[in-house]
């Protein structure tokens, strides 16, 4: 099935006079609009967008659509994302009439089902945290990171102390040491230590009376539980700092152990992964913090609370934490995916959200066993919800690296794993299956990766190829970079 | 369970490959006594019958835009959305994928960033467009920090005039720890004082953010005000409204340096504040200094034209602690959504929708202050929104409500705005109109309020 109109852009197929929308003839009394607004504010003419009618901008997107590669048309094992299936009831119970058409200046008495509902996922949140403060504020992880940090910066000022320090092991996300750097922060890096957990002598060392936050992503990145992580607590605990806890794999843990059950301080959900956002081509996510009681009243406001009045009737309204930080954005929050969270906890309910983790657990294992022999990973025996497998061997041995693993995978069908991250295990290849995957999925996956690793070294540096592009040219992109369509032109 | 495939089977057989009898096992990593042995305290599971059952009765406690005509703007407006953009944005590849880390598997989403961009600048007249950060505040927020890495100053920011007081907090928030002081200057007649905004800037001055149209609705003199910053030696940020520049003069007509906005005019549903989307333009000097991901053309092996991620170098997940920025997630989905609706309105339709919301904007203001004798706070030019001045203005909004219309916010639930006098802010009421108001409807709510 040949596909050529995708590869044109929007501007490319502009037809001057098309046009895709018509507004009516004004009902009011139409002025000169230079007696509305002075001309020197005016522009001369209308911007250069393109001209296009309905049936050639459908085409377009939807031949564009077929392009990717998503979690409804393949498997997409992409480590650290969490790319499981996306409910289609929350599509169509998020556009409600009451949730999406609701103004963020309405007035909280017309508005008493949605404060409800934010309420009920406060809770919700808290509870599966054991951390019974929530913002549902921050508008992704990262944010949720960074306004977590602005919290324990307001705390530590509140009580007087100096902190400097923000303290994460060296598999941490990127996001880690840039939220603590933004957030005003000095970033101390864990070397990291041989079991791929973090190293408590090293961490002893590293954490003092200038330390803030010590940042942990549990289970970590290698998709290991870090076993000690009470003493971890206890080593920052004494000497009056905070842990973070980054909870983008929650997947894993969620009804099995708390963070605030295991010391943690802080931490920040992805409701984007965890609760199934979706992840919508990369955002919008949605990243609520949840923190023990006493660094409630620096929360950002404003959140949701519940009053019951002598009659027995609850209303809901929103008000702003008395030590608050201010705000981290506009309004309340990405509402439209904290619905979509909503729906998903409603649904499971305790039991099912434990056998989401369990089987997420268990998918992940039975993934690393059938591939234990031709790609292992480094760390074990058991993982949790992901493992990282490195390809050092297969470079050793016949030149196949990550890289080729991943183009060829496309090849067969298959997303990529996350390739070189982290960056502790060398030819890395992170693997997350999620719990939404069948057996027969992760058999046929693996028999395909076993079948890659005899193939041509050679040709797999020419993988992808059989999808539309092939191996782009990064280095020309950053040398000369091209970032918006200029006219070709013609001869 | 409705979502798992795996079945008491399958899971006997996957334990048996582990080389585990139970899940226990794989569990036992954890700590016993870090374990929960309790089920969480959540509500009952719901079937899907049930959960719908729920959300409509929620849904049917809030009441917004559709069941009600609304005149709310601050920075969110309901304008028509074209149906192309749900049913579009609704298809499973493009809103069940993530970022476009592998550029092969992913060309659906990067050309349509890479379009959104185009579009953007198109609009703007800005040189370069990021692929979106979360939302028009702290779109002003990263504003901020871009200007302290390009001017190498970070003692100072100064808002001019009327910008939106969640925006000011926003940036209060995001550099409290850097000793930046956060200076606004006063309004004066519903514009910028250009004097005290003169007098305010000093050769620290990292920016000058100017929101035009302002908070109140005001237009401002841009070109100007861009010059005064130049002057001091700091960058000129304006916050933009997207719908106006069908009309308006461009922030890269009027010599800005960095470009931003609350974009959710361009065909993104009001859903009680988020997601929104954040627009981010500024010139092509300072692009390596941008914030948030950004797509690029560029050729595959073969030489074929396709998009990439580019200039990741800035990014955290290369640069760490030194990126431009912690963002990673953007807001994809909406900038879709933008990217569709600025390709079905055109030149035409974009001017057109911007002529229609300016005309019943000022066809309202008119009635309301010669019939319902609710005068205009200023006499500065304004495009859809505008302040009125009333004596009892909570008693105005309970009136309009009781009959089925939302006016506001009112300015006395922000934090005080520069130049205003206090009573101004407590009488002071915000109208927005779009082109979805019929004059029926302008005419209902002035006679309303009469």
């Amino acid at each position: 099935m040949r596909n050529t109109i995708a590869t044109r852009l929007l501007s490319d197929l502009s037809t001057p006079g098309r046009r895709g929308a018509s507004y009516p003839a004004s009902d009011v009394p139409v002025e000169p609009l230079a007696s509305l607004i002075p001309s020197a504010f005016l522009a001369d003419a209308a911007p250069q967008l393109p001209e296009l009618c309905e049936p050639e901008i459908v085409r377009h997107y939807v031949n564009l659509s077929t392009l990717n590669m998503s979690v409804d048309t393949h498997f997409y094992p992409l480590g650290s994302c969490t790319m499981k299936y996306n409910p289609k009831r929350h599509e169509r119970l998020s556009r409600l009439p009451g949730i999406v058409d609701v103004h963020p200046y309405q007035a909280d008495g017309s508005n008493q089902g949605m404060l409800e509902l934010l309420y009920e996922m406060q809770q919700m949140l808290g509870e599966i945290a054991g951390l019974p403060a929530v913002s549902l504020q921050p508008a992704a992880g990262a944010h949720g990171e960074l306004t977590a940090l602005f919290v324990a910066a307001a705390y530590f000022r509140d009580k007087g102390e100096q902190r400097t320090k923000v303290v994460f092991p060296a598999s941490a996300h990127g996001t880690n040491p840039a939220s603590a750097a933004i957030a005003g922060f000095d970033c101390v890096e864990l070397a990291p230590a041989g079991n791929g957990l973090v190293d408590l002598e090293s961490l002893k060392r590293a954490v003092d009376q200038q330390t803030a936050v010590f940042m942990v992503t549990n289970p970590n990145t290698l998709g290991l539980f870090e076993r000690q992580i009470d003493e971890i607590a206890r080593v920052l605990h004494d000497a009056g700092g905070l842990v973070y806890i980054d909870g983008a794999n929650m997947n894993a843990i969620m009804g099995i152990t708390r963070p605030g059950d295991f010391g943690g301080d802080m931490m920040h959900y992805n409701v984007h992964k965890t609760f199934t956002g979706p992840h919508g081509a990369g955002g919008p996510g949605s990243g609520p913090i949840a923190v023990r009681d006493f660094l409630g009243p620096y929360l950002p406001g404003p959140i949701v609370t519940q009053s019951t009045a002598s009659d027995g009737t609850t209303t809901y309204a929103q008000t702003t934490p008395a030590k608050s930080i201010g705000r981290v954005r506009a309004h309340f929050g990405n509402i439209g995916i904290l619905v979509r969270g909503y729906c998903y906890l409603r649904t499971l309910g305790a039991a099912g959200v434990r056998a989401a983790a369990e089987d997420a657990i268990l998918n992940a294992n039975y993934l690393k066993a059938l591939l234990a022999d031709v790609l292992p990973a480094p760390h074990g025996p058991h993982c949790l919800h992901e493992f990282v497998a490195s390809a050092s061997g297969a470079l050793k041995d016949r030149g196949i690296s990550a890289m080729d693993i991943a183009k060829r995978l496309l090849d067969y069908g298959f997303h990529a794993p996350t390739v070189y991250f982290p960056l502790v295990v060398p030819e890395a290849l992170m693997m997350e299956p999620t719990e939404t995957e069948s057996k027969e999925t992760l058999d046929a996956f693996a028999e395909t990766i076993a079948k890659i690793l005899t193939e041509d070294p050679a040709e797999l540096k020419l993988a992808p190829q059989t999808l539309p592009v092939s191996r782009p040219n990064d280095v020309q992109a950053a040398r000369n970079p091209i970032l918006k369509w200029t006219p070709c032109v013609k001869d | 369970m409705p979502y798992l495939y795996n079945t008491a089977e399958q899971r006997t057989a996957m334990l048996d490959r582990i080389g585990v009898d139970s899940v226990a096992t794989l569990l036992e990593q954890i700590p016993q006594a870090l374990q929960l042995h309790r089920p969480l305290d959540l509500p009952a599971p719901l079937t899907e019958i049930a959960l719908e059952q729920r959300l409509r009765q929620l849904a049917d406690r809030s009441t917004g835009a559709a069941d009600r005509v609304c005149f709310l703007g601050g920075g969110a407006y309901e304008h028509f959305i074209p149906s192309v953009i749900d049913e579009l944005t609704g298809r499973g590849e493009f809103y069940t994928a993530y970022t476009p880390y592998q550029a092969e598997a992913s060309q659906g989403t990067l050309q349509a960033f890479f379009e959104f961009q185009s579009l953007i600048c198109e609009l703007t007249e800005m040189d370069v467009s990021n692929a979106s950060v979360y939302d028009g505040a702290s779109a002003i927020a990263e504003a901020v920090l871009m200007s302290m890495r390009v001017t190498g100053r970070k003692s100072r920011v100064v808002f001019a005039g009327a910008v939106h007081p969640e925006s000011i907090s926003t940036v209060r928030t995001y550099v409290q720890h850097l000793g930046c002081e956060v200076v606004c200057t006063p309004l004066s007649a519903g514009v910028i004082d250009r004097d005290q905004l003169s007098a305010a800037l000093t050769d620290q001055t990292a920016c000058v953010i100017v929101q035009s149209p302002n908070f109140l609705g005001g237009i401002e003199d841009v070109t100007a005000i861009s010059e005064l910053a130049h002057k001091a030696g700091a960058l000129c940020v304006q916050s933009f409204n997207p719908i106006s520049l069908g009309l308006l003069k461009r922030p890269g007509a009027c010599g800005v340096d960095i470009a931003v906005a609350e974009g959710q005019s361009l065909g993104i549903p009001l859903q009680f504040g988020g997601p929104y989307l954040g627009l981010f333009t500024c010139r092509s000097e300072h692009v390596r200094k941008l914030p948030g991901r950004l797509i690029g053309e560029t050729v595959d092996r073969q030489g074929k034209r396709c998009f990439v991620l580019n200039l990741q170098a800035r990014e955290q997940h290369i640069r760490r602690d030194k990126a431009t920025s912690n963002i990673c997630t953007n807001q994809g989905l909406m900038a879709l959504r933008a990217t569709i609706y600025l390709a079905t309105l055109g030149p035409q339709g974009i001017r057109e929708v911007a002529e229609l919301c300016c005309q019943k904007a000022h066809y309202a203001a008119k009635q309301l202050a010669q019939v319902a004798g609710l005068p205009l706070m200023s006499t500065a030019p304004f495009f859809q929104e505008f302040a009125v001045r009333c004596t009892d203005p909570a008693a105005v909004i309970t009136k309009a409500q009781q009959a089925g219309f939302d006016v506001g916010p009112l300015l006395s639930r922000f934090a005080p705005i520069s130049g205003l006098s206090v009573e101004d802010q407590a009488q002071g009421l915000l109208v927005a109109v779009t082109e979805c108001r019929s004059r029926d409807e302008i005419d209902r709510l002035v006679e309303v309020l009469a």
